[in-house]
């Protein structure tokens, strides 16, 4: 069969490409769109670095289908900071030493923003679970949740700067 | 110059890293995140058999499939004749590396290499592996080491006769070879204790489960010029080796070292490279290579799996006079398991008069090991700190308490030889001691477990270079890929060395051809070795800038010292000059001598070894056997914490992975030899939700062979987890599980057994 | 070039014809979780991919005479975060938010998870305790199915291949009824089952149980509605005598296989554990009472 036309919007912008059926989300993102942000850890949906917001909901990139973008709005890494400055997630994770390798990170943090758009007080167990579909072998996931909770206080405005 | 008792600015503090903003952004770059243009595509066609002939290989119909532009087989390679060489964390025979890349004449574990494609799609290159024609013989293959070990096993080489054992034998086996160390007599050690306690234990192999898969792009130009793009914890390593596998001259080869997503050991030596390189020799155009998920567990080296008896003795008040083991680890398809580390490190924390260990070295059909974390540590301290607890137990001695009678200290001589000077061990065991978390009481049915550990951090060869670049603003470049957060440290010290921010100075790492040789990022080498290198070219570069200023104020270069980021003059008598600081020399340099660089190569003697001791609380459900891990504390000599929280990560990394591995991490194989769990959905690492916070305790006891005092840090904590884990879940049930993994099932049978 | 073909029809009857009408291999693709990774590692290999996602109604909840009607494609998180749903089925809806991850969640269906038809799947034990009746649309028209009878075996379900499940109904919640469910897995997350157990249960004003229906998974090739187990619960409060028989029932029900996830010894025991948890969680629930972890 011939490749598929499919419009979409990424972190934004109107995107354009053309995909084979069997190409997921994350092959057109990294190989025919560009962004190699999201990263390819299993393709199987079971360590979380391929993560990206689909239509507002938080997705293994690797289990969708890149022709089931069609007409939706996907957010990447790649669109998680504004422009130069870092969203809080962003500089939290930096702030506290949060990663290590750096692989898991575009997962966490795009995973870590989903969760505190719909839960901006979660607990620290909330927060362990949720991002349990996130797989990092570096950190050992203390200072990943610290950074989650301390970027959470910032966002409902607790901290001071 | 030794930097341990001044008052540092920039040391110990925990600015930012250099690379972090790429890497929250997804900018940052890896191996896989790389384009060509014409590039293709390559893959790998693995033995979905564990022993196996192979009788014929036909790769015409792959090749004449369209959109295919380059087929491989072991007859594209040279044929490497047996050499021994020493490169990352263990001995390295070129002949069973280029075996284990790709297959010649035998398959040797489910997984094994023995042809490549490059196509121009994914698809079409695996539509071309799948036409490769392929005649095996299967042969009867062997998995576990005992197995392996009996008198009818099916021997995996032909020419293997062990090692270390006298007369040789005459007939092959599939030990590969044996290791003995004493000290002391050990037959009078037990005859004089008092109280005897022994066990045996097992454990499985674990992989290393970094999250980026292997992965590169190499391009081989007409004029034989190379060009290597990959993830790997060493450029030079993968340079070497592909070298070698290749039969080429080191200086056509030039590795970039991309970033690298975990390595842990993993990654000290190489799979895809030689692959990709001879695959873009044959069709001319680049080729990128990346192992799925399922081709890293089944092919690339996890650790060993192992069976041990330990033996100790005492006497009542606690004092150990006599230790005895022996080890029997897998090695995979060829030799090379961490025996020798194993052997060594089990007792090193310990003073004993009387000591034996015999280790074996054993091939079986599995993927070969790769180091792994301070590779053979942890298992063989998972069997001693184990035993250790039940001596203290039936003693009726604390498990601290036993440790503290028994600690190595500055003085102590080791079983293996070397004798240990400014070591930490009696600190640490003093930190637990005072420790909230040792005194915490329990609640009804936890139990708590204590382990120590101990890894020795090497040394070795690492090039740095330092520039001062015109506006005074500084470059730093190593030939160490960074793991984690190493550009940080290096920076730190070079900045320290030259009295300016942190922010002043970027780090880089520098492809092959570009900075001096370095070894690999292993063995917990690089904050000392590398560190010591920059700082060592920063001394170089403030020598010159003194003697830049001391030039220009027309007095000796001993009357200028260097402090805070400038030139002064050093007391009154020398002169009233105004300080020359860093941007305004550096804007002066073409005229006072050129460019403000030095480069430093050295091979850094003096790696001080690391000791650790972890505090695990747990509460076991004793109907389901499920354990949670309620507390953790591991308490590490990390010499000095150069960036603390890089160090705390190294800590808390190693303690999670030490989780997983005494848990539920393991190789299940299925009676054909193949692997059952090759994904992360089966191969069971810790997720978010399954650890506590990690609270980690740095003790610090400089290394005085290192000028800001530093140690090793990042093997050591993998070392004591599964054995604190075991002794915390002996202490909530009562119950002793002295084989790996500790999960569910094993636990609910141990409960059962013992009604 | 591949052959893999993808359609994404925007109603019953044209789905109900690209899945007839196809000569190979057709799948229909909800959340795509399970297909996406069969499609990846070969062992499926269909010519077409029916997306079924543009199909009206197909995803949402409605209420429907005093029941939900769960759209078939509805992703796992949408269920979980209808109030309505938590309230009257929270073991449904507990079961549903074991599946894989947050991710998976994202996309997951319980048609999906029903016809994927592992004997391990997560909602699948309490979908089948509550009593959920399968809609299912093809060619021969629309039929109501109990959902017990579409999983045959592992990886097989009743349907034929011009047929899909469009929706699911939920009967009406009567007062001091409720449902739970629990799985045994080895970490704390991201694993299958090793056991899963689902009750659904109706108590009267004394806390005497007068309806129940208990399902068990992974302990069979089909997840097991266990009748002897909730025989166990009627007529009974859950004192120690009626755990130790619905244990029993429990166990006896179990018929595992040894894999990688569990042993057969292990797996019936197990399920006796569960059995019993759940059952705790269900009655107290029922009676008004807080239980379960919410995560």
């Amino acid at each position: 069969m011939a490749k598929t036309y499919v419009s979409t919007t990424i972190n934004g912008e109107s995107s354009e490409f053309l995909c084979e059926t069997q190409q997921t989300l994350l092959d057109v993102l990294r190989d025919v769109v560009g962004l190699t942000g999201s990263k390819e850890g299993c393709a199987s949906g079971d360590c979380g670095a391929c993560s990206v917001i689909l239509d507002g909901r938080l997705v293994c990139s690797c289990l969708v289908l890149g022709v089931e973008a069609e007409g939706k709005t996907v957010t990447t890494i790649e669109g998680i900071a504004n422009g130069e400055k870092l969203h809080p997630v962003q500089q939290k994770f930096l702030e506290h030493a949060a990663l290590q390798c750096g692989f898991c990170t575009p997962g966490l943090i795009v995973a870590t923003k989903a969760l505190l758009d719909e839960n901006p007080n979660p607990t620290e167990t909330e927060a362990r679970y949720w991002l349990a579909g996130n797989l990092c072998r570096c950190t050992g996931y203390d200072k990943v949740i610290r950074a989650v909770m301390d970027a959470a206080a910032e966002l409902r405005g607790e901290t001071v700067g | 110059m030794n930097y341990v008792d001044s008052g540092l600015k920039v040391v110990g503090t925990r600015p930012i890293r250099p690379d972090g903003a790429d890497k929250v952004t997804g900018r940052a770059v890896f191996a896989a995140d790389t384009r060509a243009p014409g590039m293709l595509w390559g893959k790998v066609l693995r033995s979905p058999h564990a022993h196996a002939r192979i009788v014929s290989i036909d790769t015409s119909k792959a090749e004449a499939l369209k959109g295919v532009l380059a087929v491989v087989t072991a007859a594209d390679f040279p044929d490497i004749r047996s050499e021994e060489a020493f490169v990352g964390e263990g001995p390295m025979n070129f002949r069973d590396l280029a075996l284990n890349c790709m297959a010649r004449d035998k398959v040797l574990y489910e997984g094994h290499a023995l042809g490549a494609v490059a196509a121009s799609t994914q698809e079409i290159a695996d539509q071309a592996l799948a036409l490769i024609d392929v005649t095996y013989e299967v042969l009867p293959h062997v998995i576990d080491v005992e197995a392996a070990m009996a008198p009818d096993a099916p021997i995996l080489h032909d020419d293997m006769f062990t090692g270390g054992v006298d007369p040789k034998p005459t007939k092959p086996s599939n030990v590969a070879k044996v290791v003995t160390f004493k000290k002391g007599d050990i037959e009078a050690g037990f005859k004089e204790a008092e109280v005897i306690v022994e066990g045996t234990y097992t454990t499985q192999p674990v992989h290393q489960a970094y999250i980026e898969p292997h992965a590169c792009l190499a391009t081989y130009a007409p004029d034989g010029q190379i060009q290597i793009h990959s993830s790997s914890q060493g450029h030079f390593m993968v340079r070497a080796y592909t070298a070698k596998l290749l039969g080429v001259n080191l200086s056509d080869i030039r590795v970039n070292p991309a970033e690298i997503g975990g390595g842990f050991g993993g990654k000290t030596l190489v799979y895809l490279e030689p692959l990709a390189v001879m695959l873009s020799k044959k069709s001319g155009r680049t080729v990128k290579m990346q192992m799925t998920r399922e081709d890293v567990f089944r092919a690339s080296g996890p650790t060993s799996g192992a069976w041990m008896e330990v033996k100790i003795g005492a006497m009542k008040d606690g004092t150990i006079v006599a230790a005895k083991q022996v080890l029997k680890y897998q090695a995979g398809a060829f030799a090379g398991s961490p025996i020798g580390p194993g052997c060594m490190c089990g007792f090193a924390m310990y003073d004993l008069p009387n000591v034996h260990v015999v280790g074996y070295d054993v091939v079986s059909n599995r993927p070969k090991v790769a180091a792994y974390r301070a590779p053979g540590a942890p298992i063989t301290s998972f069997a001693v700190e184990s035993l250790m607890d039940d001596l203290a137990l039936k003693l009726g001695i604390d498990p601290l308490t036993l440790r503290e009678k028994n600690a190595a200290k500055n003085g102590t001589k080791t079983h293996y030889g070397p004798t240990h000077q400014n070591i930490g061990f009696t600190a640490v065991l003093a930190a637990v001691k005072s420790h909230p978390h040792w005194k915490t009481p329990l609640k009804e049915g936890q139990g708590r477990g204590l382990a120590a550990g101990f890894w020795f951090n090497i040394g070795g060869e690492s090039s740095a270079s330092v520039h001062v670049n015109e506006d005074g603003s500084v470059t730093a470049a190593t030939g160490s890929p960074d793991i984690g957060g190493s550009r940080a440290s290096i920076g730190m010290m070079v900045a320290e060395v030259l009295g300016v921010p942190a922010t002043t100075v970027r780090t880089i790492v520098a492809d092959t051809a570009s900075i001096g040789f370095t070894h690999v990022t292993g063995g917990s080498r690089v904050t000392f070795a590398t560190g010591m290198a920059a700082t060592q070219a920063a001394e170089k570069v403030v020598e010159d800038l003194k003697r830049r200023a001391a030039q220009k104020w027309d007095i000796p270069v001993e009357a200028v010292e260097w402090k805070d980021g400038a030139a002064y003059p050093a007391g009154s008598n020398a002169g009233a000059f105004e300080p020359l600081d860093l941007a305004t020399l550096a804007l002066k340099a073409a005229r006072t001598g050129g460019p403000l660089i030095a480069e430093v190569s050295l091979n850094a003697q003096g790696a001080g070894p690391g000791f650790g001791a972890h505090i695990c609380d747990v509460t076991v459900d004793k109907e389901t056997g499920h354990v949670t891990i309620d507390r953790y504390t591991a308490i590490q000599d990390v010499g000095k914490a150069i960036h603390p929280s890089y160090v705390e990560g190294q800590i808390q990394g190693g303690a999670a992975q030490g989780i997983g591995w005494a848990l539920n991490e393991e190789y299940i194989y299925n009676a054909k030899g193949q692997m059952e769990n090759p994904g992360f959905l089966d191969y069971r690492v810790p997720v978010a939700s399954d650890v506590p916070m990690i609270e980690a305790v740095l003790v610090e006891v400089p290394n005085p062979r290192h000028p800001f005092g530093a140690r090793g840090v990042g093997e050591v904590p993998i070392v004591p987890p599964m054995a604190a884990i075991a002794n915390a879940i002996r202490g909530a049930t009562g119950v002793r599980l002295p084989d790996l993994p500790m999960s569910p099932p094993k636990v609910r049978a141990a409960l059962d057994a013992r009604k | 070039m591949s052959s893999l073909s993808y359609a994404a029809p925007t109603s019953v009857d044209d789905a109900v014809k690209l899945l007839a009408g196809s000569s190979g291999l057709a799948k229909v693709l909800s959340g795509g979780t399970d297909l996406l990774v069969q499609l990846r590692s070969g062992r499926l290999k269909p010519e077409l991919i029916v997306d079924t996602k543009k199909i009206p109604g197909i995803i949402g909840i409605r209420e429907e005479n005093g029941g939900f009607v769960i759209g078939a494609a509805t992703p796992g998180a949408v269920v979980e975060a209808h109030a309505g749903m938590t309230a009257a089925w929270p073991g449904l809806v507990e079961a549903l938010d074991l599946i894989g991850s947050t991710q998976v969640q994202g996309r997951c269906s319980l048609a999906g998870n029903l016809c994927n038809a592992s004997p391990a799947a997560d909602s699948v034990p309490a979908l089948f305790a509550a009593g959920a009746i399968a809609v299912v649309v093809g060619a021969k028209g629309r039929r109501e199915v109990p959902v017990e009878q579409i999983p045959t075996g592992p990886g097989r379900t009743s349907l034929t291949k011009d047929e899909f499940i469009l929706e699911f109904k939920l009967p009406p919640r009567p007062a001091r009824s409720s449902d739970a469910y629990l799985r045994f897995i080895p970490r704390t997350e991201m694993d299958i089952a090793v056991v899963g157990c689902g009750i659904s249960l109706m108590l009267d004003e004394k806390g005497v149980c007068t309806a129940a229906r208990v399902a068990l998974g992974a302990v069979a090739p089909t997840v097991l509605l266990v009748q002897a187990a909730a025989d166990v619960l009627v007529g009974h409060t859950l004192d120690a005598d009626t755990l130790a028989k619905l244990d029993a029932a429990a166990q006896a029900a179990a018929k595992p296989i040894s894999d990688k996830r569990g042993t057969v010894e292990y797996r019936t025991k197990i399920a006796g554990v569960l059995a019993r948890r759940v059952a705790a969680i269900a009655f107290d629930r029922a009676q008004g009472i807080k239980n379960g972890k919410v995560h």
